[in-house]
């Protein structure tokens, strides 16, 4: 004869990361490190996006990227040539970077630079809609992507990745005429979800939107009091574009 | 697959709770809440359980998931209500968009039930409650200023 007894948890099934993302969080916040989580499914523009940013942004933050992919460290190669410390995370069965993935990241950065010289850090995560969106590492902003030839409704079909984001790029904008994309639609569907969220149209290959996109991280950095220097047009931009509502 | 990371930070919470008991107590069921807007499907992490606690001393422990309903506010009127995926997420009664969320993130482990004196994880070892099985992931490495890279 046993008797059952119960107790009362009420603690996050993600707990253990959640510690985790938190203590991560309070190191970038030591340092002065802004940290930015970039999403979106494979193929989507990430790290275009990326080596686009880090240049237009070059002398006006000190930067570094953690490169999160499951195999291969092919992007984290793209990006060590723009003269940022990168650390790649090859995450291997695991679909999304969690914070421990992250904290290890963190401990190899250590051994290229001191993180506290830095002033913002690129998390690039695995391409997935689904996981990364429930898993934090302490990012202070989530940025996530979706490029015009994936469709207009995958932020219905992803709604948790949206909700989660604090800015949506919609990439590839120059394949526009080639598409059947609804680019207000798309926003509609974004804003649906997250009515507050920035949601920006840009082309990281024509350099259209960019700017936008640029000044909605200076305006997120100042307010979070991050802002060293004023922040440097990217060179060859196109005028900024009409942001999608 | 993310449920089987979902499942190891599972094991960790329950591992550090029963490291605060003296005796091993034994796991009965398991009680989580599983919102409906979160990217958890119940019957993935059912199974990734299962096969998680196999040979360790969760092992019998069954997982009960009760599934919470997505439940809006529309700031508009203050009514609450339901979105229906098919229909999209903004209010059906003035169409303002999915501003408050009143319930549906819930990823939370509500309760334990457990025994303290039944012997418990088959196949019975000759100490059925013995020492933890150590089947946590390996800590990760520390990025404080003090810890050496």
């Amino acid at each position: 004869m046993h008797m059952s007894v119960s107790d009362t948890m009420n603690i996050n099934l993600l707990a253990v990361n959640d510690q985790q993302a938190r203590h991560n969080r309070s190191h970038f916040d030591a340092w002065g490190l802004f940290c930015i989580n970039v999403m979106s499914s494979p193929g989507a523009g990430k790290t275009i996006l990326l080596e686009h940013t880090l240049r237009a942004l070059h002398g006006a933050h000190a930067m570094a990227v953690l490169e999160g992919d499951m195999t291969t460290q092919l992007d984290a190669q793209r990006l060590a040539g723009l003269g940022v410390p990168v650390v790649p995370i090859t995450t291997g069965r695991a679909c999304h970077l969690d914070a421990a993935m992250v904290s290890t990241g963190l401990q190899l950065l250590r051994q290229q630079c001191d993180p506290a010289s830095l002033d913002l850090l690129w998390v690039e995560n695995v391409g997935n809609l689904v996981c990364p969106a429930e898993f934090a590492v302490g990012e202070h902003c989530k940025l996530a992507l979706l490029s015009v030839t994936e469709g207009d409704d995958k932020p219905l079909k992803y709604p948790v990745m949206f909700r989660e984001a604090d800015c949506v790029l919609i990439t590839k904008v120059d394949l526009l005429p080639h598409v059947p994309a609804d680019l207000g639609r798309i926003g509609r569907h974004v804003r649906q979800i997250n009515p507050h969220c920035g949601v920006f149209p840009v082309s990281a290959l024509t350099g259209a939107g960019l700017g936008d996109w640029l000044a909605w991280l200076a305006q997120r950095l100042r307010a979070n009091g991050r802002q060293r220097h004023p922040p440097r047009r990217a060179s060859g931009l196109k005028p900024p574009s009409p942001t999608a509502t | 697959m993310h449920e089987v990371d979902m499942t190891r930070c599972l094991l960790q919470a329950l591992e550090d709770w029963r490291d605060q008991h003296s005796i091993q107590p034994c796991v009965e069921q398991v009680h989580l809440l599983v919102g409906e807007f979160t990217c958890v499907e119940p019957s993935q992490l059912r199974l990734s359980f299962a096969a998680a606690v196999q040979d360790t001393w969760l092992a019998g422990a069954r997982l009960s998931i009760v599934s919470v309903p997505l439940v809006g506010e529309c700031l508009a009127c203050g009514n609450s209500y339901r979105p229906d995926p098919a229909c999209g997420y903004a209010s059906p009664c003035c169409g303002h968009p999915l501003e408050t969320i009143l319930s549906g993130r819930e990823l939370k482990i509500q309760r334990i039930d457990y025994s303290r004196s039944r012997i418990c994880g088959p196949p019975a070892p000759a100490n059925p409650c013995g020492p933890p099985t150590p089947s946590s992931p390996a800590p990760s490495p520390c990025i404080c200023p003090s810890a050496t890279p």
